[in-house]
């Protein structure tokens, strides 16, 4: 198969029931390119890029490499074409080791011992792009900043010129991110064109040529990168000026709602992933845990929120021991959680959006009476919710599996917040959200915290975590490097921190 | 070259999921005339003399009603289990230890007590019956991760053999001159049937109170949405704090309880006494999977679905006498009838389109 030099999609339509997701779209990118992909939740990014990829068919148009017309059926097409894709959520098979998936997707993978044959190969391109990965663990052991780097290696391996990263920094720590975009622009460098979708102005800004803004479906402008700047961008994008900085308003701190006290949790390779963490959190106050994805906070929040075992200390809420009680019990003592992995844990996707708009409240007595569910009730208290996040749906009784990543979100943050909780446990709240609703998100966050709820804010959005934050622990490798607050000017070591290079003590810090 | 492509379908009609089930089983049926035809009979006469033998005289409309019954109740309890995603193959056996259950109590208690308390205390026993071999395999998957498919099915298996034990062993009745059997129930314990018929009404009856219940139990209560998050997904239920034992043993107990109860039925209003396995469930267990099935998991639908099994199943009995065919052959339309509303259900969650294309 030629190398692609140029690739080009014509007139492209596509529509879901009726709803259109992308009208008259036209899109080039030449070798040696980065295109950037901008646009909200919703917009019709992913599924543009799924017609290229071969997911979906268009209702009308074409798609064109080196002038010549092609079809692509279907991704295997699209990848002996030279297109490859690195999906938002990834497609990996849990329970198969690392080099097992690449096998499965590596076109020249021999019928007979695959995995040795090709591992050589593997390990030497992990190496040359600076990928750190043990083969031999299964996927569901990884974090997902090392899930995509299988993803990536996976599409890079098969030959792929023209790669689409769908989100690709959305989990990626600031150092996976350099990584990242170190690799891309070694692509680059060989002529390879990557498409980049993203709704961060700054990364699109710094990592590509040239941007193509979609919205509601349609393309609203383009640009050469060094010919625009972030907040023409960003008026593009959702049609006004956006507001970079919520003014955090100085409170102070109520009573102790959370306590934890030296706990210690397994994680899933019995590993102990957090080792003797403790902490405390007031009303009013937002509490952020930064640090690199896979350093134990996922297993911290799941422990505090019932969902995986304590092996040791304790956690009280508003003095009372909450310790390995169960999910409703602690839901009840007033914790409301925004799971990291919200498609795996936040929804029964077959069920209507009603039906999930209540998954934690269904047995609160608004909800159901005795025992029968108050359907007229569950779906005013949904609507309000799909009205007030903006869930982007043309019904309630709609399956929550046919509504987009982004809105899926929406539903559930609304759920989760929408009940006024003591405390909040989000786990990287705005990933995946476009720049409108992170921002409606994070004035929300901070209005819960002026009526008195206690939120502990896991992100790796640096950014994010100085705007919300009161105070800030750094974890690494399952312990807290630092509990400081958010002014301090130590913190302008906190990449240091991040990586487990400089700890500061809370002792020390005390005298 | 031709391409298979398949996409999901997005808002499926009740107009379309209806035709889809139709055709289904008029694709069913064609496949079947295809086997009657190898068999050396006129499919078209085999076909018409099922729907006919069941449906086409009183007496067939009798005995069909007679075993709808136990399909009703046990489809109906199946939808349930069905729908938290525990595939319960095990009602043949819940049945059974229901019948034990419903028999022990009439035989002990049945002398010295009048129908109208004897009566409810067998049907109570059969439930308790099927619904603590229903709890088995909950505990065991809940409990030790063991598939409830291979559980549930090994269990009928284990139930038969208790059963067979029981009557050539310790319950062998006196009346029955060495026979293996249990004797006859006294007659305060013994269902009224509507005359002329074998219809036991009591049973019946019950069955689509059930039925009409279980509607309610999955679409309107606490339980039922948390069985339902369940069954969509494991993950989502344990974030939501439900209790996965409490849910799967209560579900199983239902499913099995009413799969006892319908052994009672056909203990109480039909045999009298307990016999061979064989003999108190011609696969009732097993039919009533397709029967929930075809109700698309909607236990209302049952009564339905139910009906229209127990249809097939006399219609068979007729040819069997009629046309000479072996017993086997009520079961080759059972499982044909089973695949094609399997497939029927992928076409309706698919579109499957065909793509012509030309390798450059």
């Amino acid at each position: 198969m030629k190398k692609i030099q140029r690739l080009e999609m014509r007139s492209i339509s596509k529509s879901f029931h009726g709803i259109p997701a992308n009208q008259d779209i036209n899109l080039f990118i030449e070798s040696g390119e980065i295109l950037g992909l901008l646009g909200e939740n919703g917009a019709g990014k992913t599924t543009l890029m799924n017609i290229l990829y071969g997911l979906y068919q268009p209702d009308s148009g074409q798609i064109k490499i080196n002038d010549k017309t092609i079809r692509i059926n279907n991704p295997v097409e699209s990848i002996t074409h030279g297109i490859g894709m690195v999906h938002q959520h990834f497609m990996l098979v849990q329970n198969h080791s690392v080099i097992e998936n690449i096998a499965l997707a590596y076109k020249d993978t021999p019928f007979f011992f695959p995995n040795a044959k090709i591992k050589n190969k593997v390990e030497q391109f992990s190496k040359n792009f600076d990928f750190h990965i043990d083969l031999t663990k299964k996927v569901w052991q990884l974090s997902a900043g090392e899930q995509q780097r299988v993803e990536i290696i996976k599409a890079l391996l098969n030959g792929a010129d023209l790669l689409i990263l769908d989100e690709p920094t959305s989990v990626l720590t600031p150092r996976e991110i350099k990584e990242l975009i170190f690799i891309l622009r070694e692509m680059k460098a060989k002529g390879h064109m990557i498409i980049f979708i993203s709704h961060k102005l700054d990364e699109i800004m710094d990592i590509c040529d040239r941007v193509m803004v979609l919205q509601k479906g349609k393309i609203v402008g383009s640009a050469d990168t060094k010919n625009t700047d972030k907040n023409s961008l960003a008026r593009m994008m959702v049609g006004r000026d956006v507001v970079f900085n919520t003014t955090r308003e100085k409170l102070t701190k109520g009573k102790k709602t959370l306590a934890v006290e030296n706990i210690k949790v397994i994680g899933d390779k019995g590993r102990r992933v957090v080792k003797n963490i403790s902490f405390e959190l007031f009303e009013n106050e937002i509490f952020g845990i930064a640090g690199v994805s896979g350093n134990g906070q996922r297993e911290l929040a799941e422990a505090i929120t019932g969902i995986r075992p304590i092996f040791s200390g304790k956690v009280k809420m508003n003095g009372k021991d909450i310790t390995n009680k169960s999910p409703r019990h602690i839901y009840d003592s007033g914790v409301s959680h925004v799971p990291e992995e919200r498609i795996r844990f936040g929804i029964a996707p077959g069920l209507y959006l009603f039906d999930n708009a209540i998954l934690k409240q269904h047995h609160l007595k608004k909800f159901s009476n005795w025992y029968f569910l108050n359907y007229s009730q569950i779906k005013n208290h949904t609507r309000t919710i799909v009205k007030k996040f903006k869930v982007s749906t043309h019904s309630i009784n709609n399956q929550i599996r046919n509504l987009s990543g982004g809105n899926i979100q929406k539903l559930i943050l609304g759920r989760e917040i929408s009940e006024q909780p003591q405390l909040l446990v989000a786990s990287h709240p705005t990933y995946g959200l476009d720049v409108g609703a992170t921002e409606f998100l994070r004035e929300h966050l901070l209005e819960l915290r002026k009526q008195g709820s206690a939120i502990l804010l896991f992100s790796e959005d640096l950014e994010e975590i100085f705007e919300l934050c009161d105070r800030i622990a750094v974890i690494f490798d399952g312990e807290f490097m630092a509990v400081l607050d958010s002014d301090d000017k130590q913190f302008s070591d906190i990449g240091l921190m991040m990586a487990g290079s400089k700890r500061i003590d809370p002792m020390e810090k005390q005298k | 070259m031709i391409k298979i492509k398949t996409t999901d379908r997005y808002n499926i009609t009740t107009l379309r999921s209806f035709m889809t089930n139709i055709l289904s089983l008029f694709a069913a049926l064609v496949v079947i005339g295809i086997i009657f035809l190898i068999a050396g009979v006129n499919p078209f006469y085999a076909i018409s003399e099922i729907f006919s033998g069941s449906f086409g005289s009183f007496y067939g409309i009798k005995e069909t009603i007679t075993k709808a019954i136990p399909l009703i109740l046990i489809g109906a309890g199946l939808t349930l289990a069905f729908r938290a995603k525990f595939w319960n193959i095990g009602a043949e056996g819940q049945m059974l230890m229901g019948a034990i259950f419903a028999t022990w109590t009439g035989l002990t208690f049945g002398e010295a007590l009048p129908s109208y308390i004897i009566v409810p205390l067998i049907f109570l026993a059969g439930f308790i019956g099927g619904g603590l071999w229903g709890i088995i395999p909950a505990i065991l998957k809940i409990k030790y991760a063991i598939n409830e498919v291979i559980s549930t099915l090994m269990l009928n298996y284990i139930c038969a053999e208790i059963l067979t034990l029981l009557i050539v062993g310790p319950w062998k009745g006196k009346t029955r001159f060495g026979f293996p059997g249990t004797d006859n129930l006294p007659d305060s314990a013994i269902l009224g049937l509507i005359p002329g018929s074998r219809i036991h009404y009591a049973t019946l009856i019950l069955a689509v109170i059930c039925a009409i219940v279980l509607g309610v139990i999955i679409y309107k209560t606490r339980f039922g949405y948390e069985a339902r998050v369940v069954g969509e997904n494991p993950d989502a239920g344990r974030y939501a704090g439900i209790n996965f034992l409490k849910t799967s043993l209560i579900l199983m107990a239902i499913s099995g309880g009413l799969a006892g109860v319908a052994g009672v039925g056909e203990v109480a209003g039909i045999h009298h006494h307990l016999g061979y396995p064989a003999s108190i469930s011609s696969g009732y267990g097993f039919t009533a999977i397709i029967v929930a099935w075809l109700a698309k998991l909607n236990p209302l639908y049952t009564i339905i679905s139910g009906i229209f099994f127990a249809g097939i199943l006399v219609g068979g009995d007729a040819i069997q006498i009629s046309l000479g065919l072996p017993a086997a052959t009520v079961e080759i339309v059972n499982g044909t009838l089973l695949i094609f509303l399997i497939m029927g259900d992928y076409f309706l969650n698919h579109k499957i389109t065909l793509q012509f294309s030309f390798k450059h």
